[in-house]
């Protein structure tokens, strides 16, 4: 099961400019490397993360092989309002997460 | 010089030269010293250190109801935060029954396997990692012990090991880890080898391993062939390492390089 830590500050003051790291649990095979008895182990990595802060899209990133296993991303955001801010990952195999977090705004 | 009291002066001797290998309590250092900052803030933070991503499955672990028993570790241990504390700090322990000590996966494949009566989990495997990741991260901050009496054999054994040349390159563990510590190795400073942090996260990994796994990392560097996972040795090993790091806090689970 996909497990993913999420560290959004609670509050905020309006037009503060505030960190958000996100880290999720993924093996992100590359898709380079070969089992022991020589067949090749398929891609598997998440390849596009989203976050939204109530609904606008605030941050994108594609990912490529050479990320390392269980990603961690930290990005910027201005605190303009009380709301949820979400984060969405995709990824190869149907492989999909969402997480969400509160925001208040003062 | 009559000749016992020779030999009683040699014994002396020979005792003082091995106690000055050994690093004096006072000059005891976690690897988490030689940690770049970034490394350093990446352990500190719940959320950023992926260990907890192996602590948050061990938490739901812990209360999932496995085996022929269907029994959950929540089900006899209750509250891992209250029942489990201090207790990874205290592992290996002597084991009573099996007149040896046994480390902390050890402990929680012994417990599946006799209370839960559920297939065992294969040494480093996600779950076995994960269940002891969550036990050890309610230990986070206490002092390692390792008082009990009937671990002193196993103590001296796992001595003799990481004072024994071994591989082709001849190297005993103790040269680097207590002759040469803080000095590089391809690059990276050479820590004193407190297992503070197990199970930790290697970065060059990628993955959550257990000491075991650190211990297998070292012998194949020397160009020694690694014992099989929960081997006599390598818990001896173990055992020695953690009397060696006794009253030092834990910090599980740790980031590494």
């Amino acid at each position: 099961m996909t497990r993913a830590l999420i560290n959004v500050p609670a509050k905020a003051k309006r037009g503060q400019i505030i960190a958000i790291k996100t880290l999720i649990s993924h093996t992100m095979e590359t898709g380079f490397r070969y089992t022991t008895t020589g067949e090749r182990k398929p891609r598997n990595i998440i390849h596009t993360f989203v976050a939204t802060y109530n609904g606008e899209e605030i941050f994108r990133a594609e990912f490529y092989p050479a990320m390392s296993a269980n990603p961690f991303l930290t990005f910027h955001t201005v605190a303009t309002e009380s709301g949820t801010i979400a984060f969405h990952w995709t990824g190869d195999n149907g492989f999909s997460a969402t997480e969400q977090a509160k925001i208040t705004v003062e | 010089m009559s000749t016992p009291r020779l030999a009683a002066c040699l014994v002396a001797l020979c005792a003082c030269a091995a106690g000055a290998a050994e690093i004096p309590l006072a000059e005891r250092r976690s690897s988490y010293e030689l940690l770049k900052p970034e490394t350093k803030a990446m352990q500190d933070e719940d959320t950023s250190n992926p260990g907890m991503l192996s602590v948050l499955e061990g938490q739901a672990l812990w209360a999932a109801k496995a085996g022929a028993a269907n029994v959950a570790c929540a089900d006899c241990h209750g509250d891992a935060t209250v029942s489990m504390k201090g207790v990874a700090a205290r592992h290996p322990a002597f084991d009573a029954t099996r007149r040896e000590p046994v480390n902390l996966e050890g402990r929680i494949s012994i417990c599946r396997s006799e209370r839960q009566e559920a297939p065992a989990l294969a040494f480093e495997s996600r779950e076995l990692l994960a269940l002891s990741a969550y036990v050890a991260r309610q230990s986070r901050g206490l002092p390692i012990e390792s008082k009990d009496e009937r671990l002193k054999p196993f103590i001296e054994k796992g001595r003799a090991l990481f004072l024994e040349r071994q591989g082709q390159l001849n190297l005993a563990c103790a040269q680097c880890h207590e002759d040469n510590w803080g000095k590089s190795l391809a690059g990276i400073p050479m820590p004193q080898a407190h297992p503070t942090g197990y199970p930790l996260y290697r970065l060059e990994w990628q993955a959550l391993g257990s000491l075991q796994r650190r211990l297998r990392n070292c012998m194949i560097g020397m160009r020694a062939e690694p014992y099989a996972y929960g081997a006599s040795e390598y818990v001896a090993l173990e055992t020695y390492l953690v009397w060696r790091a006794r009253g030092m806090p834990m910090e599980s689970p740790a980031v590494r390089p």
